[in-house]
């Protein structure tokens, strides 16, 4: 007799209204003659809003689904939340960006919301395979996105490299599970738990867990696996760069919590020391880096590979306060990167003219607001209080300390006390300079506006009220513990 | 353990002691009268001459992948059938919504000029 | 009352955002007073909960008061609260008043410059963060200020960036602060650990229990937060920023690099006096660099003409002093002095502000001259910071640099010697500045001379307020007669965790002697005259001799000899050795080895980040390359190991 697995379709509802909202975009804009962008852009809206109103009454869930598959937890509430945020961002933020009449217009946002979806699947993934299968379901969409502007040699070339390097880390995930598969006879995130509970694995396992510990550092760019990150970042549509710095960013982080914490929670000891240097690796490389950029969006791709160093040593810390921080600083991360991409976005304008620092000069002249908007988002990657950036670097290392990882620390401060130079060598253009040619006008569209709005809102606001956000973190975290 | 493996060891030292034999016994028995044409690799009917990294048109890769997708739907179809008495209405709807979204693919692929050669 | 001194720093957060944002079309006017009027309300209410809290029983005069807690999560919680006690409350009064008189005197010394509004706003900006920096009652808000503060200070440095040597000097001083700022936040790391808090109160409460006396512990948190201080408040080895950060307006040079930022640092190890106190090297070593740089600065001073360098060397100088009275146990002396400091220095510089304004501008002491009749209110008000400065009875200055003096002596004679030679050296390059501004013969330049002015009343009468108070300000500290050091009974409380630290260490506290005390404030006095008349002969009875002295002709020393043996002493001991000394460590030593280390991180780091991007090849072989590396490196540590 076959054995049904058990439906839950209600859990896993958000995502089942990102993939069916990106089916309908899908269909229905290939009979749409005119304004596809913008009627894409709508519909994508309307999906994620739904999606949102789906997720929220699921944060009182405690349980897997699915023969174990899925685990629907406040965990993956959260970060479902945090996912459909940057997807929705992104979606207002890229309006402005397409061109009814260029190929992949509005396959644009197909792709974003079928990345949006595999991202929610790995977030709540309670198998190894569940995560896979997520982790490729939004890869494959950014890679395509990554080269989706039409002519652009370096568009195309970063969505290769990212293709091919990126299979590269899926086959050593893989492999990595596949290792653990062999020791343990299972890839569901209880059974290893209790595989590894008994206490009985060898060097195998071991190495299994390396490998998944790469497969997750090559997503989230980790040093020495980030190489790829600054040229795909500078050669993919702006908008995507900020949807890959914190959407997959976020999820890759979320799986990498929950494998680590849940399942591989026995071996904290043979992983922290590993975390801990490639954490040290990542903000000392990311940082020194970013100092000698010229070009803000290279600038911006070393400055998230530093931020990726930040947030791990939330995992080093290991502690319920450590992850919580950890999800904050995601959280706090969103706002931020998004809204600092959709303004290079903004000026950069659709060819990414306007891409070198330089172009920044006197823009505080030209467009105060956007200056000011900009230098926020700027103050809260530097974490300078009392933005979210602040906050989140506070947590974090506040949970490194009572750890004992004073080292680590020292090294978070020296190096974001490095890492204020090169943001505010921005704010000093800004500010400070004068262009040498008039600048270009702007192109605001109310929806990049609708963006950068709620980003600098996000931003000052869960930096100033970060109590609530902090404890809905803590909360989300308990699972795991 | 090791013995279940041996029936395949069997099986490789039979055939490969065939086809060894095969080559062997033609080598030695043949009348020998090569040509140019004769010493030729055998290709069924084509030209073997010429480069071997032609280019192909894109959109044989674009009918080729369309062609794996729809293979592998009807490779999920066959155990479904098989099966279908014990899955009974749960069985029939998941099956639905499979086939339902790999047709909205192909609305797509249609809409979209996929499918013409030009 | 005091449950609304949030609203202390929120005026001039409110005057910040209007300015910043609204007042586009309006005229300068307008925005000058919504700015100075924003400060002045926070100096109404400081005064308002000043009056409150003397009504208080002196042993209760601490109030916390928690506004929010901006950050409270599992064991994480940072309350945003404010400390009033007499420490704050001298702090708050003086930032806000002073900061409200130069603001006033902003709006005639900035009028028609371009950025007028972003001007307003930055010193806005500026006073609230620097109102938060001393009210906070925990060190992350401490932090906040703190930061915030060099932010504007850096803007403000940079406020005419279209000179290049602004721009480079707004840099300079944000890099060295960073230095500081980095020992700083390690120091609030180990306080962390160790108390699990960053509340004030409760890490004060609780140091004797939780850190061993002279421990390395206290030390090093000890030192870290020094270096801090030595960033902020420009000691050496971090001070060479600070004479650089006169490229900003003047009336910034007076605000926040004389009157109240620079002297965060003084604050800050006031309020950890508790902490030093258990640190007998760190406190050994506060009071060596205050005094240290004290007398360093005061020899640079003697040498510069740039009017505003010899105030910026000066204000470094009279810095060190108030280090010294931290480090030899005087926590009270070294508050009181900031407190005058703060009323003399921004007088000077505001009124050096109103020269260059007739001067159009002009700051080179060799170009002046002779300025007092045609500057009459500018000449008696600098006149009056100088004698505060100098410490002449019964100016300011006297009774806040002679209270130092006294416990430098108390503590060792050596700390007295360097006090004391600063302090005729004070007395000689500022009656130096004096004589060669606005007496003497006219050296002004003809077509600067015809359209010398006075400036107009609203920069006249914020100095003249200035002066009454580097008159009378020292009043409120007169020693010797019993209860009549109100200003130290004020604070008293506050460091008397400390002091009762400090006693116990000190087997049978020294006894104050009432003969002693007087013999070293006529020494003083002496002191101060003693610079007064050297000054005097050197630019006004001999204009000649300094050109002479420092051209060092060898006839020289001949005449030198024949009028005055003390001249040839001076000649020998001062002018000669130290001119050529301090001329050595200006040039040397500031130009080459400090900027030279400072360039040199700088360049070290670029140097690095270009060996990364060699690495960065842009071939995804090496890409590849690398993940191998990073996988055989790992899986061969976890399976080897």
């Amino acid at each position: 007799m076959i054995q049904f697995p058990v439906v839950n379709l209600g859990g896993i509802l958000p995502a089942l209204i990102l993939c069916i909202a990106g089916l309908v975009v899908m269909l229905a804009c290939l009979f749409v003659k005119r304004g596809t962008v913008t009627v894409a852009a709508i519909m994508s809206a309307i999906g994620i809003l739904a999606a949102g109103a789906a997720n929220s009454p699921l944060r009182v869930l405690n349980e897997t689904a699915f023969s174990g598959l899925v685990s629907l937890d406040p965990y993956s509430w959260f970060f479902n939340f945090l996912i459909l945020i940057a997807t929705g961002l992104t979606v207002l933020a890229s309006v402005r960006y397409l061109s009814d009449d260029e190929p992949g217009a509005y396959e644009y946002f197909v792709l974003l919301l079928f990345s949006g979806a595999g991202m929610m699947f790995m977030v709540s993934g309670n198998h190894l395979l569940t995560i896979f299968v997520g982790l490729e379901t939004l890869s494959i969409s950014i890679y395509v996105l990554a080269g989706i502007i039409p002519k652009n040699p370096k568009s195309s070339e970063a969505a290769l490299k990212y293709l091919i390097l990126g299979g590269f880390s899926s086959g050593i995930f893989l492999y990595g599970a596949a290792l653990l598969y062999g020791s343990a006879g299972s890839t569901g995130l209880p059974a290893l738990t209790e595989y590894f509970k008994a206490g009985t694995f060898g060097p195998m396992a071991l190495a299994g867990m390396g490998l998944l510990a790469i497969g997750f550092a090559f997503k989230v760019s980790a040093v020495p696996f980030h190489m790829w990150t600054p040229d795909v970042y500078e050669g993919a549509p702006t908008p995507i760069t900020g949807f890959m710095s914190v959407g997959v960013k976020a999820a890759a982080f979320a799986a990498f919590v929950r494998v680590f914490f849940d399942a591989l929670g026995e071996l904290q000891v043979n992983w922290t020391e590993i975390l801990w240097v490639l954490a040290a690796l990542t903000m000392i490389l990311g940082n020194l880096a970013a100092i000698v950029q010229d070009n803000i969006k290279r600038m911006l791709a070393y400055s998230s590979i530093a931020h990726a160093g930040y947030i791990l040593i939330g995992m080093v810390a290991g502690t319920e306060l450590g992850t919580a921080g950890v999800l904050y600083y995601l959280l706090a991360y969103t706002f931020t990167n998004i809204g600092a991409f959709g303004v290079v976005a903004l000026v950069g304008s659709k060819r990414e003219a306007n891409v070198h620092i330089d172009d920044y000069r006197g823009l505080a002249k030209s467009n105060p607001l956007l200056a000011l908007v900009m230098s926020i988002f700027l103050f809260s990657l530097a974490g300078i209080p009392p933005t979210a950036g602040f906050v989140g670097k506070f947590a974090i290392f506040s949970a490194a300390i009572a750890q004992g990882y004073i080292w680590l620390v020292v090294i978070g401060a020296l190096t974001s006390a490095a890492s204020v130079y090169y943001y505010f060598r921005v704010v000093m253009k800004m500010y400070m300079e004068v262009p040498e040619t008039t600048p270009a006008r702007l192109e605001f569209s109310p929806s990049m506006i609708l963006a950068l709005g709620i980003a600098v809102i996000g931003v000052v606001y869960i930096g100033i009220f970060p109590t609530t956000y902090l404890n809905l973190a803590l909360e989300s975290v308990k699972p795991l513990f | 353990m090791i013995n279940s493996y041996l029936p395949i060891l069997v099986i490789l030292l039979v055939s490969a002691f065939i086809g060894l034999a095969i080559i062997v016994l033609s080598t030695l028995l043949s009348r020998k009268n090569p040509t140019p044409i004769k010493l030729m690799p055998y290709e069924c009917g084509m030209d073997p001459i010429g480069g071997a990294r032609r280019r192909f048109s894109v959109r044989f890769f674009i009918i080729g992948m369309l062609f794996i997708v729809f293979d592998i739907e009807l490779m999920f179809l066959f155990p479904w059938a098989v099966v279908y008495d014990q899955l009974m209405i749960f069985g029939f709807i998941e099956m639905l919504v499979f086939v339902l979204v790999l047709l909205a693919g192909l609305i797509y692929v249609w809409k979209k000029g996929a499918l013409e050669w030009q | 009352m005091t449950d609304l001194v949030w609203l202390i720093p929120v005026f001039p957060l409110i005057g910040f955002l209007i300015n910043g944002l609204f007042t586009r079309k309006l005229p300068e006017k307008a925005i000058g007073w919504i700015g100075s009027l924003s400060v002045g309300a926070s100096f109404v209410v400081a005064v308002l909960i000043f009056l409150e809290v003397l009504g208080m029983e002196p042993g209760s005069r601490s109030v916390q008061k928690i506004v929010y807690t901006w950050i409270l999560s599992g064991d994480l919680s940072v309350p945003i609260g404010f400390l009033i006690d007499p420490l704050s409350l001298v702090m708050m009064l003086v930032v806000s008043g002073v900061g409200f008189i130069i603001h006033v005197y902003s709006i005639g010394y900035m009028h028609g410059e371009t950025g007028f509004r972003r001007y307003f706003a930055y010193l806005n900006l500026f006073v609230f963060n620097m109102l938060i920096l001393v009210s906070a009652n925990n060190f992350l808000l401490l932090f906040v200020g703190w930061e915030g503060v060099g932010l504007c200070s850096y803007l403000l440095i940079g406020y005419y960036y279209e000179k290049k040597s602004a721009a480079d000097a707004g840099k300079k001083a944000f890099v060295v602060n960073r230095v500081g700022d980095f020992g700083f936040l390690v120091g609030m790391f180990l306080i962390f650990i160790t108390f699990g808090t960053f509340d004030f109160t409760q890490v004060f409460s609780e140091a004797t229990a939780k850190l061993t006396q002279g421990g390395l512990m206290v030390t090093g948190i000890t030192l870290l937060l020094f270096l801090g201080a030595t960033g902020k408040s420009a000691q050496i080895p971090l001070y060479t920023w600070l004479p650089d950060a006169m490229e900003g307006p003047t009336p910034v040079s007076a605000l926040i690099h004389a009157a109240t930022m620079v002297t965060a640092g003084v604050y800050m190890v006031a309020r950890c006096s508790v902490l030093f106190a258990m640190a007998p090297v760190s406190m050994t070593t506060v009071a060596v660099i205050g005094g240290a740089t004290a007398f360093y600065a005061a020899t640079i001073g003697m040498t510069q003409f740039d009017i505003k360098r010899v105030l910026a060397y000066s204000t470094i100088s009279q810095l060190g002093y108030m280090f010294m009275a931290c480090g030899v146990g005087a926590f009270a002396s070294g508050i009181f002095h900031l407190m005058t400091h703060a009323f003399f220095k921004a007088l000077l510089f505001m009124a050096a502000g109103s020269v260059m304004h007739a001067m159009a501008g002009e700051l080179d002491m060799r170009k002046m001259g002779n300025l007092r009749h045609k500057l009459p209110q500018t000449h008696w008000t600098y006149l009056f910071g100088t004698l505060a400065i100098a410490g002449i009875f019964p100016f300011a200055g006297f009774f806040s640099k002679d209270e130092i003096l006294f416990y430098s002596f108390e503590r060792h004679m050596g700390f007295w010697i360097l006090g004391a030679l600063a302090a005729i050296m004070t007395s000689y390059y500022m009656f130096r500045s004096v004589f060669m501004t606005f007496y003497g013969k006219s050296r002004v330049e003809a077509d600067v001379a015809h359209h010398l002015h006075e400036s107009p009343p609203i920069m006249t009468v914020p100095l003249m307020i200035l002066a009454g108070l580097s008159l009378v300000g020292g009043l409120v500290g007169i020693p010797i007669i019993q209860g009549w050091h109100v200003f130290g009974d004020f604070l008293s409380p506050v460091f008397a965790p400390a002091t009762a630290i400090l006693t116990s260490n000190a087997h049978g506290a020294a006894h104050h002697s009432l003969a002693l005390e007087l013999i070293l404030m006529g020494m003083s006095l002496a002191i101060a005259v003693g610079g007064l008349l050297f000054a005097r002969y050197m630019y006004i009875v001999d204009p000649a001799a300094p050109d002479r002295v420092i051209s060092r002709i060898p006839e020289i020393h001949q005449l030198v000899y024949n009028k005055y043996w003390v001249d040839q002493l001076y000649d020998i001991l001062f002018v000669n050795s130290i001119v050529k000394f301090s001329r050595f460590l200006w040039k040397a030593f500031d130009d080459a080895v400090v900027d030279g280390i400072v360039n040199g991180l700088a360049r070290l780091t670029r140097g690095f980040g270009g060996v990364l991007r060699q690495l960065q090849s842009g071939l995804v072989k090496d890409y590849a390359l690398s993940i191998m590396v990073g996988v055989v490196v790992i899986i061969g540590y976890l399976v080897l190991r």
